[in-house]
């Protein structure tokens, strides 16, 4: 792979010596989308503003496109950004919200109106330009902010949390949109989000965080099929990865916990099951129904059934796995290999 | 059918009514009927031993309008008004840009730019009257020193006025900047970190947003201080009396003198009517024109 075009060399940020994020490494290529991903309080928008220049990391080294930007102004970094509550000037119109930056940076009038058509038809928002944001649904404010992100064609757009304000249904919609925007104008996105559906869906790569501390970096693949350690095992995938005691599955004794994912998970005749769960409660999602079981050694074990399926809690149900499917964790929770 | 929807809306009535009562009685007791009176009496002459009062019409406004020391006293009270009023508000929108922003001691600052306010307006007459005060004051001693010769400031026709604008200029803006501050407070942070990602400057970016979305707060102010240039006149009992020769003499002063130093009642309910008209139209004007170039949230 050619250099990549944001290189970040183990930044770290802390506020009155509490910790905000501690040896974060990226290496972006150029045109790709890459979720920052983790739970709230995990350091990925510390990390998202130490890349845009609202914050100034305390340690190590930002690079954008080969230039060393760690200590420049947001505005010399060549990047846009969608801020959560889309940061919308509630004054100006939506024309004047979008071409506010080129006003700024003396774009020419004839130039910045050819601009300013061409983000609000990307967008779909032509008719709307003298609306003010108030006068706009949340979608529309959601498409706003994201005219003004691209309307100055930068080559690095950050998004935090863009889409939480919305609600479930415009979410998977506006997910789309932005994906598409993104491969069609071929920009980098850095993208903030605690969901990891949206995460997953959308990103060439994700960033997993917790605690200040990236956890994994890799495509959403990697992170579902191999998941570095038990945080990361029990964050992605729905359900999460079931982590069961070694003890309560003999034969792997060199490995602490066991993580199990619920379509490995069969449900199998008594006498010939490998675990015998009791039924804690029934999850019907349409398509299937997800069966969550408890086992003394064994924490958020899930079964997924086809169809609707009702069992009562209490009962008895036993299980089977192929090794295969078995990912082993130390006890430290790392992965170990194999 | 119908009955019973005329009985309902009866109701509602009555008890909208009822909701308004308060308000219109203490309005009409306090505000419309002492309006009425004052226009009333304005009609009549002097009452004195000899002559009893009498309706004249316009006659009593005719006088005003001829006599030199009203006009002396207009002229007075718009030079107060027109530099009061902007200068009060440009010294308290910086003073809650600078209070606003990221300073140390940045309570102690607020404290101190409010403190004026909480003076009464005699007591700070009577610590400015310190302060002018010919040989002694603070400002005649500071100016010793640097040779300058001593200066009475309020007992010159020239410097008077503007010694009393300064006055009401300090207690104000202080007073000003509260409504400032607590606009400036409305407006979201990631306003301005959005506006420093488009790389405006911190001047374009107060020009550009904050002075807009602060724009209601400061008609609500310029309000405020047009009618308190007209209301507040305690310091010229303190300090000049609206003198000397007139120089420092604002309308409400005047009409006070009328009324009660010459006793008589209908010019200074003339003078009064004036005065209304004129508040009057700068409400109407407020409340058509203005406030729809304006945004509120």
């Amino acid at each position: 792979m050619a250099e990549p075009f944001v290189h970040v060399d183990n930044i770290a940020k802390r506020w009155n010596g509490q910790l905000g994020v501690e040896n974060i490494n990226l290496s972006i290529p150029r045109g790709s989308f890459v979720a920052l991903l983790g739970p709230s309080g995990c350091g990925k928008s510390t990390t998202l503003r130490l890349l845009s220049g609202l914050e100034l990391p305390d340690e190590g080294r930002i690079v954008i496109d080969g230039l060393d930007i760690t200590t420049s102004a947001p505005a010399e970094r060549n990047l846009s950004m969608v801020f959560q509550s889309y940061a919308l000037f509630p004054h100006l119109s939506v024309a004047e919200n979008v071409v506010f930056g080129l006003k700024v940076r003396k774009v020419g009038a004839a130039d910045r109106r050819e601009k300013l058509t061409r983000a609000l038809e990307i967008t779909g928002l032509l008719g709307y330009e003298q609306r003010k944001p108030g006068e706009l649904s949340g979608g529309q404010r959601q498409r706003v902010a994201l005219a003004r992100a691209i309307v100055a064609n930068q080559p690095l757009c950050l998004m935090d949390e863009p889409l939480s304000n919305l609600d479930a249904k415009l979410r998977a919609s506006v997910r789309k949109d932005i994906k598409k925007l993104q491969v069609d104008l071929g920009i980098t996105v850095v993208y903030v989000t605690h969901d990891q559906t949206e995460a997953m869906s959308m990103a060439d790569m994700v960033v997993l965080m917790k605690d200040g501390l990236i956890q994994q970096t890799g495509s959403p693949e990697e992170l579902y099929y191999k998941p570095a350690n038990t945080f990361v095992a029990e964050f992605v995938g729905a359900p999460p990865m079931a982590l069961i005691k070694s003890e309560g599955v003999p034969g792997f004794e060199r490995a602490t916990t066991i993580g199990l994912r619920a379509e490995a998970v069969k449900v199998v005749e008594s006498g010939k099951g490998r675990l015998t769960c009791k039924v804690s409660e029934c999850e019907f999602l349409g398509s299937e129904t997800f069966i969550g079981l408890s086992h003394p050694a064994a924490n958020g074990l899930t079964v997924s059934m086809p169809g609707l399926k009702h069992i009562p809690a209490g009962e008895d149900l036993e299980i089977s796995f192929a090794d295969e499917d078995l990912h082993f964790f130390d006890d430290m929770g790392k992965r170990l290999a194999g | 059918m119908a009955e019973h929807v005329n009985i309902e809306r009866r109701r509602q009535a009555i008890y909208g009514w009822i909701l308004l009562s308060p308000a219109a009685i203490l309005l009409t007791t306090f505000a419309f009927y002492p309006s009425l009176a004052t226009l009333w009496s304005s009609l009549f002459s002097r009452e004195t031993r000899r002559r009893p009062s009498e309706f004249v019409g316009g006659e009593n406004y005719t006088d005003l309008f001829a006599d030199p020391t009203f006009w002396k006293v207009v002229v007075n009270n718009l030079i107060y008004a027109g530099a009061t009023i902007p200068i009060s508000i440009a010294i308290a929108l910086s003073m809650a840009l600078w209070a606003n922003s990221k300073i140390p001691a940045r309570g102690f600052v607020r404290t101190a730019y409010f403190t004026p306010t909480v003076l009464p307006m005699i007591a700070a007459a009577n610590l400015w009257l310190f302060f002018y005060t010919p040989g002694l004051g603070v400002l005649d001693q500071i100016g010793s020193l640097f040779g300058l010769p001593s200066i009475n400031w309020l007992g010159q026709p020239e410097t008077a006025l503007w010694a009393v604008i300064i006055v009401t200029i300090w207690k104000e803006a202080g007073f000003f900047m509260i409504f400032y501050l607590a606009a400036l407070q409305t407006i979201p942070e990631d306003l301005k970190e959005a506006a420093d990602i488009e790389g405006a400057s911190r001047w374009t970016y107060t020009r550009r947003i904050v002075l807009p979305l602060l724009m209601p707060t400061t008609l609500f102010i310029m309000v405020n201080a047009l009618i308190n240039s007209v209301k507040l006149i305690d310091h010229l009992f303190i300090l000049t009396k609206g003198g000397p020769n007139d120089a420092s003499k604002l309308i409400l002063y005047y009409i006070w003198e009328m009324a009660f130093a010459f006793f008589d009642a209908p010019h200074a309910a003339a003078m009064t009517i004036l005065v209304l008209v004129v508040l009057g139209v700068v409400a109407g004007v407020k409340f058509t024109i203005l406030d729809k170039r304006t945004h509120y949230q």
